[in-house]
């Protein structure tokens, strides 16, 4: 809630200052950046380049629009970039659940609460793998395998303090076991340290390791989601991601955990630029490009916007404080 | 073997096509443009275009992205010979011998020599491409944490070890380069370092802009002390001795070899292009029979660096494709774009993606021959760059550098970074500091710590993982070794050592 009270009161202040025919509509009259919070090539900068590529192909947005990668510190440099350029829509900021997990866990200059959300566009998929030759059949053989011989069986993930390392914390609280986490640079490398038998197992997205999948290197014991994915096209042999059973079906019981993609606009920007966004990216959301990245990068493709966003952020925000407290991950 | 050459020449059928040729032809040409931009670089280059690729077939996309990077290559070298800045990161140890070669007017034998050994080197690599690829990606599977940081202590070790200067001058720059590498946030702690609370630091400083302000700024900080002696230096222009130099190219087939097996080895264990040519230096410095002319304008030590460089660049697409792991920079862009064009690297690609895997390839030979023939005709027009007067062309290099400064990563604060490195730099050559250790730290020296700590969480706390299998220690071994090989030299020739010859002009 904090976050639109804080958008409502820019509004106000800004809207006493102008013309009311000026304050009804907003739109771009200058080149958009799209702030990306990972470096060319991640995940993030994948879905804004998505994005781009949809709006310039359905002409959502009147002006160019570039991509910009502001990923160095984890993507701190991003959001630093973002309230730098207070109240200019011209700049659009895409990120995951780092806009709030970041200031947590390092000493940021920026709030998250300060920022006017636009959209969560997506929810990315986490699930638990292994090497193709493991022993480990479902992920109560892996539960017990841990149980065996605590603190050995080797954790991948991409980042420290991140979602990888978060989700192995529920794992760990919920089996009741402990793991070695091993922070990489990202999913990517995740994937192949995995492939190689350097890790026991990772909680990559399922698009991070479909090459894997399908070339026979590592295979999903289960996802980490309340129900199964839907049924799509058969992804490895016969098998499909809506074959992967849930995690709490095998008796790990992480019933779901999922990873946002996010877009913000930088603080103080007013609420007609917000409302013009929020229509951009809902029409972006309904373009079959945009379909077609979803369903090949496999995430739930559901758009949350306005106030249902900002109650999913605080909900999230507040469960995760709750783990980094307990894990001993926040900064004084 | 046999099957991947049908698979060649079907990939040939694919790549050889008019509009594929113009877009070769393009895309080097832009790639020679933003190479010889210091700052701007292949992964800036490859990140512009990719937004117009999205409305192309893979194949032909690839062939655009590609063609830049290898343009970028060969341009990073230009600048790196004639001004002593590196275009690019992996140009910086061409400069150690190309940039004294131009200044004695030697700067068409240097590019020359230096486009030709990189095409030469280019080719190997995608010789080994063609031929190995299932194996090669096989065996990039087996680096984990242990064997990367081996891999890493190997190009320090080969490269120090194998360096001039004073050891503690040496010592003192790698432990600068250590320290800068370090600013930022910390992939294993996930804590924030050496930030001091600023903003500007969170996202760490870049190499680029240091190298910038090093060797650029510092070294017209020098020339303006010494007189602009810069003009008289190469006066005269002979494309004939654009030939010249072609000819006597086989005669370094030795150097050229060697290079090439550096690059092709730190391409496919991901070491990269940049850790390849100071590798690649360090090595031929030591072996080379005109070792003593090292760092005056030896045109082996231009060989040396830029044929790893483009084998290691070259090599390293093959990890990315069947892997998924970027070996460079510019190929972790070029993975991005995979993945909006609809293809996903990975084992399978080779098998459901054989026009696009084998279209690529065989661009790589083609992209690569035209990319020769296109710098090659730059030559002349570089090489007279040289006789315009310093007060003309010194005003356009600070100009230039800091826009390139401005340009790694749009943040005005670089432009402050490039200017005080500018000054160390200066300071470092004149108290006899080598600046390459420093160069190189700050490019693998995080990525060695990183590994280091992954390796020591896995064996917890026990140094043996580092012998752990025949890969790790063999590569660990044969790191140590080179480290102690300056000690036994000591022993066994005594004289040899007080030499004083390429020892203090070592860059």
């Amino acid at each position: 809630m904090r976050m639109t009270i804080a958008a409502l009161g820019a509004a106000l202040s800004l809207a006493a200052t102008l013309p009311a025919a000026l304050a009804e509509e907003w739109k771009p009259t200058r080149p958009v950046e799209f702030v990306v919070t990972s470096g060319a090539g991640g995940g993030t900068d994948v879905f804004a380049r998505a994005v781009q590529a949809a709006i310039a192909k359905h002409d959502l947005v009147p002006t160019s629009v570039v991509v910009t990668n502001k990923g160095g510190g984890s993507g701190v440099e991003g959001y630093i970039y973002g309230a730098a350029a207070k109240a200019d829509p011209h700049k659009v900021i895409f990120g995951t659940n780092n806009a709030w997990t970041l200031p947590m866990v390092v000493k940021t200059s920026w709030q998250t609460e300060n920022f006017v959300p636009v959209a969560i566009m997506a929810f990315d998929e986490f699930m638990l793998w292994v090497k193709n030759d493991s022993p480990f059949k479902t992920a109560a053989d892996f539960v017990a395998a841990a149980k065996e011989k605590p603190g050995t069986l080797r954790m991948g993930g991409s980042q420290t303090h991140d979602t990888d390392q978060t989700l192995t914390v529920l794992v760990e609280k919920a089996a009741n076991i402990q793991l070695k986490y091993i922070p990489y640079q990202g999913g990517g490398t995740v994937g192949t340290q995995l492939a190689g038998g350097h890790i026991e197992a990772n909680t990559n997205n399922p698009s991070e390791s479909l090459g894997g999948w399908r070339g026979g290197q590592v295979r999903p014991l289960c996802v980490f989601r309340k129900a199964p994915m839907p049924e799509g096209q058969k992804v490895a042999g016969d098998k499909g991601w809506g074959d992967v059973p849930t995690c709490a079906s095998q008796g790990l019981n992480v019933t779901e955990f999922n990873m946002p993609r996010t877009v913000f606009l930088p603080p103080g920007t007013p609420p007609e630029a917000q409302a013009y966004w929020v229509d951009v990216f809902r029409r972006a959301s309904e373009t079959p490009e945009w379909k077609d990245y979803v369903s090949r990068t496999s995430q739930n493709g559901e758009l949350v916007t306005g106030d249902a966003m900002v109650k999913r952020i605080n909900a999230e925000e507040a469960d995760t404080r709750k783990i980094f407290e307990e894990a001993g991950w926040l900064v004084k | 073997m046999l099957s991947n050459i049908d698979s060649l020449m079907h990939g040939f059928g694919v790549a050889l096509s008019g509009y594929h040729i113009m877009l070769m032809m393009g895309g080097v040409l832009l790639g020679i443009l933003v190479g010889v931009l210091p700052g701007l670089g292949a992964p800036n280059g490859v990140t512009l275009l990719l937004p117009l690729t999205f409305g192309m077939d893979p194949v032909s996309a690839i062939i655009l992205l590609t063609s830049l990077y290898w343009g970028a290559l060969f341009g990073g070298s230009t600048t790196s010979i004639l001004f002593n800045i590196p275009g690019e990161p992996s140009s910086v140890a061409t400069t150690f011998d190309g940039y004294p070669m131009a200044r004695q007017g030697r700067a068409t034998e240097a590019l020359t020599c230096a486009f030709l050994s990189a095409g030469f080197g280019a080719l190997v690599g995608v010789i080994v491409i063609t031929l190995l690829s299932t194996a090669v990606a096989n065996f990039a599977l087996r680096f984990g944490p242990p064997e990367y940081f081996a891999v890493y202590l190997l190009a320090f070790a080969s490269f120090i070890a194998f360096g001039g200067g004073t050891p503690l001058k040496t010592i003192i720059s790698l432990c600068l380069g250590f320290g800068l590498g370090m600013v930022g946030i910390d992939t294993v702690s996930g804590n924030m370092r050496l930030t001091f609370d600023f903003d500007q630091l969170v996202r760490g400083i870049s190499f680029l802009v240091v190298v910038i302000g090093l060797f650029g700024l510092g070294e017209l900080l020098l020339t303006i002390e010494e007189g602009p002696e810069f003009k008289g230096a190469s006066g005269r222009i002979d494309p004939r001795e654009m030939f010249r130099t072609m000819g006597r190219m086989p005669r370094y087939w030795l150097a050229m070899l060697r290079g090439s097996a550096v690059g092709v080895w730190m391409g496919i264990t991901p070491g990269g292009p940049t850790a390849a040519s100071f590798m690649s230096y360090g090595i031929a410095r030591r072996v080379s029979r005109n070792r003593a002319n090292f760092g005056k304008g030896e045109p082996e030590g231009v060989i040396a660096p830029e044929t790893a460089d483009h084998s290691a660049g070259t090599a390293a697409m093959l990890p990315m494709l069947s892997l998924g792991i970027p070996g460079s920079a510019t190929a972790a862009v070029m993975l991005g774009g995979l993945m909006i064009w609809g293809l996903n690297p990975g084992p399978m690609l080779f098998i459901e993606q054989h026009d696009f895997v084998w279209g690529m390839i065989a661009s790589m030979y083609l992209g690569n021959v035209v990319g020769v023939v296109l710098v090659l005709a730059t030559v002349p027009l570089f090489a007279a760059m040289l006789s315009i007067s310093f007060s003309i062309i010194g005003p356009i290099i600070v100009t230039v550098c800091m826009v390139g400064a401005y340009t790694v990563a749009s943040s005005p604060f670089d432009l402050w970074i490039a200017l005080v490195f500018g000054a160390v730099g200066y300071a470092m050559k004149k108290l006899d500091y080598p600046l390459a250790p420093l160069i190189l730290a700050m490019v693998i020296g995080d990525k060695a710590e990183d590994a280091f700590r992954q390796s020591m969480l896995s064996s917890n706390g026990s140094l043996s993982i580092f012998w752990s299998n025949w890969l790790v220690g063999a590569i660990t071994t044969l790191a140590i070794l080179f480290l102690l090989w300056p000690l036994t030299m000591l022993l066994r020739r005594p004289a040899q050592t007080t030499d004083p010859d390429a020892a203090t002009h070592a860059p």
